[in-house]
């Protein structure tokens, strides 16, 4: 009973004052919420507006034909007709286009009379998952072109040709953003709790505080208990939001279940809040506490496979990447809302989870007071 | 000193009305300064005393170039302070409190790099150098960083690079707080030296009031206000006849004595002194004592005065003057203030080891149930890491220590219970409001419900905190900081009271406010635990331990660490005396247990 | 003149000392750097290798045999045959393949029997999950062109009577293999000079006024173009030892191709520096606590860098208010720069205008701070 007293005592004081420091209140609030919509729209890899350039030699119907196709995907913008063949490495060099497509003067003869042309297309490598991407669109462009043409009767098929139908399962048109956004609140509510927990004992630390908590009657389990709760509920909440957010702003389907929703990410948040308080529990200053949050957070995200896939990393910091909690809530999330996933198909990504906050906890309780200077 | 006044081509610093305020959001501005008119003057020291907040450091930084006053004009050498502030840097020497030494720079770099800032010509260095090394007997640390320096030699240090251009004034802002005795000493002959030799002018502010005897011309600041000026003996002369030292009798003790004094009438200040209750009047007239101590048997002498005593008649005590200590006594505490045998606080060959460094070496003591017990000594010198140990916050590397029959690092949670804690800095939750603070308190240590809201409201009457209870924590002036951390730490009546470092940084009104408090709280049977830095303090201990380097130079009542010091020469030893005689060796250092098992 | 020098020396000597010393400095500009470029070049990878794959083919005519093969000696795929689609689908769903390749059963009748109105085609199904949209994007691209060339290696062995009507040569000027490691390195090392500038300045400036060193300077004859010049200098030759250390690591570790000239990553990376030292000053000089100005330079120096460069994510595809606000932001001006300078050459019709936008930034920061360096402790 009075256990319970004097964590409720300790769990009040965290929210008093996180709550009624502006700055901090702010610091839960304000930057997830700005970063959530920035990052939520800036983070796509879908291209729109992408320069070219045309250095059409053909000028004949069917090439103007082709690049009204181009023009009508509503991804490319013409920035230039070139007239020479020099011009090509001119727009390309000084980036005024980052692809040109180069048409040859033969292009509608050898249509008409059924044989096969080739479209020249360079793309600037400077960039270069831009330049595959964009690829990538005007070959359906033009494989769509070529079955206009056929179907129109306007060229002979001379043989049977090969034909790639494809099919995209859980994000039809492969929109990116929906990749993205599912995974992103994820991320920025890690952000919010690593930074509120790893401060927490540090600050208590700086300000001398916490040795009057260690010297009262607290055992190390109940002042972790009053350290967690706050950066818990807030992470959770937080979390949360974002996912209300994903769906009802950014229109991503959600096609799992709420509970594997709240328990993946309530063990997530656990999971970081552990590491969290460890770092803070190391940590005699603000500084160092926010260096090390700092010091997690880049490895941790970059690692996550929300912006590149894990599994083009190299085996062994694949094998590394098991320890980064990050990685198994993006894979949930996108399971839950992309896939539809429950709670059993999630238990997966949720008991590794797990198993770092039973490590990392109890590891954070004991540093309380045995890192003392 | 009164001629060299008269001639005003000797004048090294003037202030004229000088205003300065602090904008606060949403309130009227802070004023810092207010009107403040006053002259320093070329071979002379200056000094600058007054409370915390009187505007000691906002004159000396406004004097430095580095605030710009509200009104008012301040002329250094005869250039002003805001127009010419570059000129004037290259030929004042400044030395701020909290001095701007690099920690991770040797001795010497720290100089050179001061001498290039200064463009001190390399010709003259090595002569310059050596002078400065010479009196700050610092010469055999050149190669020390000067993180790895002891506090006093920080200090010193801070001077030499201050004085690397040999300045024609001086600006030193309490340049030793928190130095240990010795230190201080040399701090001042350093000074003087500089003083008599070079006939260079110096402007320093003390928050020790018998650097102030020191000086050849005193300011008095008090609240902004340039409240009187003068030389020390001016000062000293208007108490002729009010001081009076109490020698307690067979019929009350010492710090009886003390206590029924200091609540008196026509009493200003009362304090112990070499086992004495000194005693401030408010008139020449000792018959108020023998009002007061009618039957005691108490004996009274009329002494000499000393500038403090000046100081503390002169300025006027806030209406929350200290009253009475409270009536209500802890009730699981022994009424009495029994002395019992049984040692509540026990070390034994205690050893913390820091790497290849000892920060304490062979502590041994104990303390028995009701004593109030002092760690004494200089920054530095353990008195901070034995406490730690003592309350559980740090692990001994070797040794034991039990605390009520427990070593608090080891065992549950609940043997804490009975502890009272304050922290060397202020350390409450700054956001939170008092009242939050103390009702966060009061849970942690098991109160609730009626009996929480009991002593919650004791607290405010106590400490007379009940105005400030919606205010946050950092909202507080310094004084109630002290309070709200005390009140903190007494809310639920502890039987051991563990005080770090209590009055460093607190004017000398807190400072006395809070030995009579402690006084109170060990008269009703609370065991207290003290470090201080301050000699003097130490007569309000029962037993003290005095500490330097790590070992114990000596232990035993105030009385008889005094008499360590006794010679023909010093009948009437001060704490102050016994530690230099303790620290420069010429006591044989005190058999451990002397005074304590 | 000689007094401004022997102060400048003074204080660059105490600067350089401190650096030396203090391990968290060279921590934060030498090992970190390293630490992220190794995190980042490995750890950001977009190119996809051994992608596994169901194919679905029950017949096993010999030309279904060729065309699988070449999925399988594709360093793209890891091929796993399955005998029928529901088994394909099972392992799609336990996410043990990306992507499912379907032949049909008649598919080399189809193909080589051809039809009489010469318009049959064979069909090459390709299921994709859709979850991660860019991955699913190059797994298509990947397929679409073993396709091709199998085609035409059947035309060219007149297996084949015809492959696409128009098919694209494309080619990929200055980073041939399209590796993204070539794009990702030289963006990192601009995000790691915008960590040491920012960061390391306002940490070290804030770190002065905590420890209260920074009262004692101001009341030395010390001018403020002395603590622009002493406090700029040193992390500017660090900040610029990082980066040559970066560059040194780009080419020999991650062979990343450098083709511009030596003299042009001087000037242009020194005005990148220079600006990023210009804000990480001038945030110190308002914020004069360590804590609030590590947040600070992280939320308005790196996160920018970061998101709002072009480095992760295209620019040009985002938003318009987001494109206008990546404008302000210098690290989106360098990145074009150092990719420019390692993949295409000096190329001044790129680097000068971007140059030119970095020097204009370096000196409003820079003239920005020295305004705002007081003398006094008031702000």
């Amino acid at each position: 009973m009075d256990s319970l007293r004097r964590i409720l005592a300790l769990v009040m004081k965290e929210f008093v004052t996180i709550l009624k420091d502006p700055k901090s209140r702010f610091v839960i609030i304000g930057p997830p919420i700005i970063q959530f919509f920035v990052f939520g729209y800036a983070a796509t890899y879908d291209l729109e507006n992408v320069r070219y350039a045309v250095f059409d030699e053909s000028r004949s119907a069917l090439s103007r034909e082709l690049i009204a196709g181009v023009e009508g995907s509503g991804k490319f913008r013409l920035t230039g007709y070139l007239e020479d063949e020099r011009q090509v490495a001119e727009f390309i060099d000084q980036e005024k286009a980052r692809l040109v497509i180069h048409i040859g003067s033969d292009f509608e003869k050898q249509l008409q009379v059924s044989k096969p042309v080739l479209v020249q297309v360079i793309a600037d490598g400077r960039n270069p998952n831009v330049a595959l991407i964009a690829l990538g669109y005007l070959g359906t462009i033009v494989q769509d072109y070529n079955k206009s043409l056929v179907e129109r009767g306007l060229v002979q098929l001379s043989g049977p040709g090969l034909q790639l139908v494809e099919r995209s399962w859980f994000n039809e048109n492969l929109r990116s953003r929906w990749f993205i956004v599912s995974a992103l609140g994820g991320l920025i509510s890690m952000v919010v709790v690593m930074i509120l927990t790893s401060l927490s004992v540090a600050r208590e630390r700086e300000f001398g505080t916490f040795d009057q908590l260690l010297v009262a009657p607290f055992t190390p389990g109940e002042i972790l208990i009053g350290k967690s709760l706050p950066g818990i509920v807030f992470g959770l909440l937080d979390a949360l939001i974002f996912a209300a957010g994903a769906v009802y702003w950014f229109a991503v389907p959600f096609r799992g279940t709420i509970a594997a929703l709240v328990v993946s990410l309530l063990c997530f948040i656990v999971a970081i809040v552990g590491i969290g308080l460890l770092v803070s529990s190391l940590s005699m200053t603000m500084q160092q506490g926010l260096l090390g949050a700092f010091l997690f957070i880049m490895p941790a995200v970059t690692l996550s496979g929300l912006a590149t896939p894990v599994e083009n990393m190299p085996m062994w910091l694949q094998q590394a990447d098991l320890l980064n909690p990050v990685r198994y809530i993006i894979v949930a999330l996108r399971n839950i809302f992309l896939e539809g996933a429950d709670l059993y198909m999630v238990w997966p990504y949720v008991w590794p989870l797990l198993i770092m906050s039973c490590v990392n906890l109890p590891l954070a309780a004991w540093m309380f007071r045995h890192r003392a200077v | 000193m009164t001629e060299v006044k008269n001639d005003t081509s000797q004048v090294v610093l003037s202030a004229s009305a000088v205003c300065k305020e602090f904008p606060v959001q949403g309130k009227p501005a802070v004023k810092a300064l207010d009107q403040v008119t006053l002259a320093a003057h070329k071979g002379a020291v200056t000094g600058l005393v007054g409370a915390d907040g009187a505007g000691k450091t906002t004159l000396i930084r406004i004097a430095a170039g580095l605030l710009i006053p509200t009104a008012g004009k301040v002329t250094l050498l005869g250039l002003d302070s805001v127009e010419d502030s570059l000129e004037i840097q290259s030929r004042v020497g400044y030395m701020p409190q909290k001095f701007g030494l690099y920690q991770d720079l040797s001795v010497m770099e720290n100089m050179n790099l001061y001498a290039d800032l200064q463009g001190v010509a390399m010709g003259e260095r090595k002569e310059r150098y050596g002078r400065l090394l010479e009196m700050t007997d610092l010469a055999r640390y050149t190669k020390r960083r000067a993180g790895a320096l002891s506090g006093g030699m920080k200090q010193k240090l801070g001077l030499a690079c201050a004085l690397i251009k040999s300045p024609e004034l001086l600006l030193l802002d309490e340049p030793t707080v928190g130095v240990d005795p010795v230190s201080r000493r040399e701090l001042w002959k350093i000074v003087y030296e500089l003083v008599e030799k070079d006939g260079i002018g110096v402007f320093v502010s003390t928050a020790y009031l018998d650097e102030a005897e020191r000086c050849d011309h005193v300011l008095v600041l008090h609240q902004g206000k340039l409240m009187a000026e003068g030389a020390p003996e001016k000062f000293t002369a208007t108490m002729k006849g009010r001081v009076c030292l109490v020698t307690p009798s067979q019929k009350i003790s010492g710090r009886g004595l003390y206590t029924r004094l200091a609540g008196s009438r026509g009493v200003v200040d009362t304090t112990i002194r070499s086992g004495r209750v000194r005693a401030v009047l408010g008139a020449a007239d000792p018959s108020v004592l023998h009002a007061v101590l009618g039957g005691l048997d108490a004996e009274v002498e009329v002494v000499e005065p000393h500038f403090e005593d000046a100081f503390m008649a002169m300025i006027p005590r806030g209406h929350d003057h200290v009253e009475v200590v409270s009536e209500v006594a802890p009730d699981n505490a022994p009424t009495h203030a029994a002395k019992s045998s049984d040692a509540l606080v026990h070390t034994h060959d205690l050893g913390k080891m820091f790497g290849d460094f000892a920060a304490v070496k062979n502590l041994s003591f104990s303390v028995k149930r009701g004593e109030i017990f002092g760690l004494l000594g200089p920054n530095g010198a353990g008195k901070s890491t034995t406490f730690r140990m003592l309350c559980g916050l740090l692990p001994a590397s070797s040794g034991e220590i039990q605390v009520a029959g427990h070593d608090l690092l080891k065992s549950r949670a609940q043997a804490r219970a009975r502890l009272g804690y304050m922290a060397q800095q202020f350390s409450l939750y700054g956001q939170l409001s008092v009242a939050e603070n103390l009702s966060f308190f009061g849970k942690v240590y098991g109160l609730y419900g009626k009996k929480l809201k009991e002593r919650i409201g004791w607290a405010y009457n106590e400490f007379s905190l009940g105005d400030w209870r919606d205010t946050s924590a950092f909202g507080l002036p310094g004084g109630y900081k002290q309070r709200l951390a005390m009140a903190a730490a007494l809310l639920h009546e502890p039987d051991i009271l563990f005080l770090d470092e209590p009055t460093s940084g607190v004017d000398p009104f807190a400072r006395r406010e809070f030995w009579l408090r402690i006084n109170g709280f060990a008269e009703q049977g609370v065991t207290v635990v003290v470090t201080t830095h301050f000699m003097e303090e130490a007569e309000y201990c029962d037993r003290m331990l005095i500490m330097s380097q790590g070992e114990t130079l000596a232990m035993g009542t105030p009385a008889e660490i005094r008499d360590l010091a006794k010679s023909p020469q010093n009948p009437r030893p001060t704490m102050d005396d016994a530690f230099i005689c303790l620290a420069e060796g010429r006591v044989p250092v005190s058999q451990h247990g002397n005074g304590g098992e | 003149m000689r007094l401004f020098l022997m102060r400048l020396r003074g204080f660059l000597k105490k600067e350089t000392l401190q650096i030396i010393r203090d391990p968290s400095s060279i921590a934060l500009a030498l090992v970190m750097p390293l630490a992220l470029l190794f995190i980042f070049g490995y750890g950001v990878n977009l190119d996809a290798e051994y992608i596994p794959v169901a194919v679905v083919s029950s017949s096993s005519g010999t030309i279904e045999r060729d065309l699988v093969s070449r999925f399988d000696l594709s360093s793209n795929f890891d091929v796993i045959r399955v005998a029928d689609m529901r088994e394909a689908e099972e392992l799609m769903q336990k996410r043990q393949v990306d992507a499912i390749i379907q032949l049909q059963p008649d598919f080399s009748a189809r193909l080589s029997g051809g039809s009489p109105n010469g318009r049959m085609q064979a069909p090459v199904q390709l299921i994709l999950n859709g979850i991660d949209a860019n991955r699913a994007r190059l797994i298509e691209g990947y397929l679409r062109s073993i396709v091709r060339k199998w085609v035409e290696s059947r035309q060219v062995q007149g297996e084949a009577a015809a492959g696409p009507l128009i098919a694209i040569s494309q080619r990929i000027w200055f980073n041939e293999g399209a590796e993204s490691r070539n794009f990702m390195v030289p963006g990192l090392i601009t995000l790691i000079m915008t960590l040491i500038g920012i960061l390391l300045t306002a940490l070290v400036v804030a770190r002065e006024w905590e420890r209260g060193t920074m009262e004692a300077m101001l009341v030395t004859p010390l001018r403020r173009i002395d603590i622009l010049l002493g406090k700029i200098l040193p992390y500017y030759v660090l900040g610029m030892l990082g980066m040559g250390m970066s560059v040194m690591v780009a080419i020999l570790v991650f062979d990343v191709p450098f083709r511009g000239s030596v003299t042009a990553l001087l000037v242009l990376s020194s005005l990148f520096m220079l600006a990023s030292l210009g804000f990480g000053l001038l945030l110190s000089a308002a914020i004069r606590i360590q804590f609030v100005a590590a947040q600070v330079s992280i939320v308005a120096g790196f996160l920018p860098a970061f998101f709002l460069s072009g480095l992760i994510f295209d620019i040009e595809s985002t938003p318009l208010p987001i494109q206008i606000v990546s404008h302000i932001v210098p690290a989106r001006y360098f990145i074009t720069i150092s990719h420019t300078l390692f993949m295409a050459g000096d190329i001044w019709e790129v680097l000068l205008p971007n140059g030119l936008v970095l020097a204009g930034m370096s000196l409003f920061f820079l003239t920005m701070a020295y305004k705002k360096i007081s003398k006094r402790l008031e702000k």
